[in-house]
């Protein structure tokens, strides 16, 4: 086996993950567990200043539901996640996340995140959650918080120290085991609760962009499904694994398209101008109620694109031009109206340049000048993100106040946030069914966990019990990649072909094709059916036992491989679930040909999954939606 | 490309503690060749383009070259990061030049006070009202009272 030195580090809380959950989660945490003389650590795959999916930076905080000024109400907020999610959603968990996240926000503009305001000095709503910012450092802001708290409660963090397994008791989460991406070193956490936040997954699917622009997903490349595997692999209930997200950007790069349909008040069309939400607005009536509510769910506004796509009225333009030139028409005189262009002008820029950099560089090669004429856009590559619009994530136990007697003993089983497995907690994309919590709303569930993972080791305060032949046995597992290359290398002249393994690339493509191809991807104008995912799964259980066979030449390419193979789990629970929900009820992220409409009378319920790890059998679940409104 | 260093300029990050480029790639794919003490990016079809190596170099040797599958050449976008503000040179295919700047940040680097920015109302571990709360939650229009909030 590979000579690595094993570093212990015992603590009580143990966060997994360096994102905006892990962040929210270490400041609130570390304020708790400095009252109760606990330890908080971090672990993150990356460092923690650019590190998880607003690494590059953000345009707009896109969950403030601004109780404060009485004009929204947790109601409101709730209504508009349900009737997105086409009714698939744990409100409770919704609005407790909603109920705390201005308290996030305001923390944030005193962290020094600089919101827009507007002469009043109110913030400026994008749209009606919207804020804008300036948000170029966003991460690196919050990041900061949460290394001042860590530091303030005698906590610490560790970087470039990637998780690859949890370490289990029983059904009890005690730690986790990763390596490092820098030495020859393996890491063994052990804790006395775990909360899980390593982001969702992309490049389960293909991508749009091939070559060197494989790397131009909408969502980062770096988040590859860990969180996933993490709370599947201990033994968590998983929900929404069927809800990927599926967003509709400017085309190729990828940019943001909030600012032009929300504040610049843009409209899409197709080649032919023709709007293509007023041309189809008939198919809405085949969607139930949700094609009537305001704003149209993401899933039915693509799903309207899409349809003018299959009948070939491509390419799709936003109307940039005619948007500016409308509010610059606003304007009393023309020297206002050309300082409301220049206005515009560094305000629509700014969107791209603050979190899709590759969008302002495909518009500058492109000439393209937003004021004067349109640019395409185009729904993306399948993504798993619990945080946006998607819903995919574990099972958790949302807040005992704000259940009813009819959610109560279906929702709450004693700490927010925690799976169901003892000690293990999880927020951001690593929740499910609780969407459009965004960036600020995913710090505020990680605070959320992480109040509640010291209430949870306050009252079950006993050191873990760790086995040290599990550790043993994951140790010979994460490593023997390394292991498989060294023993094989010599047996060919290139080292990327051999009959003896396969390298974590190639794996990934594998993997990809048979999402793409089988699951309702890209090239199958994201369309599948009972015979697709029944071709896949076959071949999938190909792909897990060549998984056995992974190859790596050095520590990133280990990273690679471990990334690969938790993409691969992800990738099986989604075609699972779409196999196990026998209806269409998000067209525009799926479509499933055999089932093609919704059916509430038997539907209208979550699609829950186990993973055995002993045996590797699924369970499928189906749990009752319960609202705590209407 | 996406990101490329300018063998040039690359000194290796030699007078620090850390190759710049290297410690921030949040994909880890900046590497010093300690050979020739320069950095390259290992893995450019893995690359978002997120600029974090090019705003941290310390000698500005890392550019970004858009994606060559669908990006025509020409174009550069460069950033030049302050502490308290960015600002943005954007070179089009055809010549033309934009520069926008914009702030960052409106506190001191380092300086995120993380606590006791607002009193936090009680000390229940079991209770929903988290650190600087409710007094966090207002701003100040008044007062958001926690028991109105629950209310669904």
């Amino acid at each position: 086996m590979a000579n690595f030195e094993t570093v212990t580090v015992e603590t009580d809380l143990l966060l997994a993950g360096g994102g905006m959950a892990c962040c929210g989660a270490a400041v609130e945490a570390s304020y708790w567990a400095k009252k109760n003389g606990l330890k908080v650590t971090l672990v993150d795959k990356a460092a923690m200043e650019r590190s998880g999916a607003v690494a590059m930076g953000l345009s707009a905080i896109n969950q403030y539901v601004d109780l404060n000024s009485g004009n929204n109400t947790l109601k409101d907020y709730c209504d508009y996640v349900r009737n997105d999610l086409m009714g698939i959603t744990r409100e409770d968990v919704v609005a407790n996340i909603a109920r705390h996240v201005d308290s996030t926000v305001h923390l944030f503009e005193k962290w020094g995140l600089p919101i827009w305001k507007d002469q009043e000095g109110n913030y400026v709503h994008e749209g009606r959650w919207q804020l804008m910012i300036n948000g170029e450092s966003y991460k690196v802001i919050v990041a900061e918080a949460a290394k001042n708290a860590l530091a303030d409660a005698g906590g610490e963090y560790f970087e470039r120290v990637f998780l690859t397994h949890p370490l289990m008791d029983g059904n009890k989460c005690v730690g986790a085991i990763g390596f490092s991406v820098r030495e020859k070193k393996v890491y063994v956490f052990k804790a006395k609760a775990v909360l899980c936040a390593m982001g969702g997954a992309v490049h389960v699917f293909k991508p749009r962009s091939t070559g060197e622009g494989f790397g131009r997903s909408w969502y980062p490349p770096f988040n590859s499904g860990a969180s996933t595997f993490f709370t599947l692999y201990a033994g968590a209930e998983m929900t929404c694994q069927e809800v990927r997200f599926i967003p509709v950007r400017f085309k190729d790069a990828y940019g943001p398209v909030g600012a032009w349909f929300l504040l610049f008040k843009s409209v899409a069309t197709n080649a032919q101008g023709g709007n293509y939400m007023q041309l189809n607005a008939a198919e809405l009536e085949k969607w139930e109620s949700y094609g009537k509510v305001k704003p149209c769910p993401a899933n039915l506004r693509n799903w309207l694109m899409m349809l003018d796509v299959m009948e070939g009225k491509s390419p799709i333009y936003m109307q940039t031009a005619d948007a500016i030139q409308k509010i610059a028409e606003e304007a009393p005189d023309e020297k206002a109206a050309k300082r409301k262009l220049k206005e515009l002008e560094a305000e629509a820029w700014e969107d791209f340049l603050d979190m899709t950099i590759s969008q302002a560089i495909l518009w500058a090669a492109s000439n393209v000048e937003p004021e004067k004429k349109p640019s395409e856009i185009m729904a993306c590559d399948p993504y798993f993100i619990g945080s946006h619009s998607g819903a995919s994530g574990a099972w958790v136990s949302g807040p005992e106040d704000l259940q009813t007697a009819e959610t109560k003993g279906e929702y709450f089983w004693g700490y927010p946030q925690m799976t169901t497995v003892g000690g293990l907690f999880a927020a951001g994309d690593a929740s499910g069914a609780s969407s459009h919590k965004f960036s600020s709303g995913s710090h505020t569930e990680g605070r959320i966990a992480g109040k509640a993972a010291i209430a949870y080791i306050v009252d079950n305060n006993a050191a873990p019990n760790v086995d040290q032949a599990q550790i043993d046995a994951l140790t010979a597992e994460i490593l023997k990649p390394l292991d498989t290359f060294e023993a094989h290398k010599g047996v060919t002249t290139a080292v990327d072909i051999n009959p003896n393994y396969i390298r974590a690339k190639q794996f990934m493509y594998r993997l990809q094709k048979i999402m793409d191809e089988y699951a309702g991807g890209v090239s199958s104008q994201f369309k599948t059916s009972d015979k697709l995912l029944e071709k896949g799964l076959e071949l999938m259980a190909f792909l897990k036992e060549d998984a056995a066979n992974l190859a790596a030449e050095g520590l990133h390419d280990l990273m690679r491989c471990w990334e690969a193979y938790h993409r691969m789990y992800q990738g099986e629970a989604h075609m699972r679930s779409i196999l196990f929900r026998e209806e269409t009820r998000w067209p525009g992220y799926y479509f499933r040909a055999d089932k093609p409409s919704i059916d509430q009378a038997n539907w209208l319920a979550f699609c829950n999954c186990k993973y055995d790890r002993n045996t590797g059998e699924w369970e499928m679940i189906k749990r009752p939606v319960k609202y705590l409104t209407q | 490309m996406p990101s490329y260093v300018i063998a040039e300029k690359c000194d290796g990050c030699k007078a620090l503690d850390k190759t710049a480029c290297q410690y921030v790639c949040p994909n880890d794919l900046m590497v010093l060749d300690e050979g020739q003490m320069k950095a390259f990016n290992q893995e450019p079809d893995m690359c978002w383009e997120c600029y974090c190596c090019v705003k941290i170099c310390p000698v500005q040797a890392i550019e970004v070259r858009g994606y060559a599958d669908f990006v025509p050449m020409g174009a550069m976008v460069t950033p030049l990061r302050a502490t308290d503000s960015i600002m943005w040179t954007l070179k089009f295919r055809n010549g033309m030049l934009k520069r926008f700047k914009f702030p960052i940040r409106t506190t001191e680097e380092g300086k995120a006070q993380p606590f006791d920015q607002y009193a936090t109302g009680d000390d229940d571990l079991k209770s929903p009202t988290l650190m600087c709360e409710p007094a966090g939650l207002n701003t100040e229009k008044g007062p958001v009272k926690m028991d109105k909030v629950q209310t669904l």
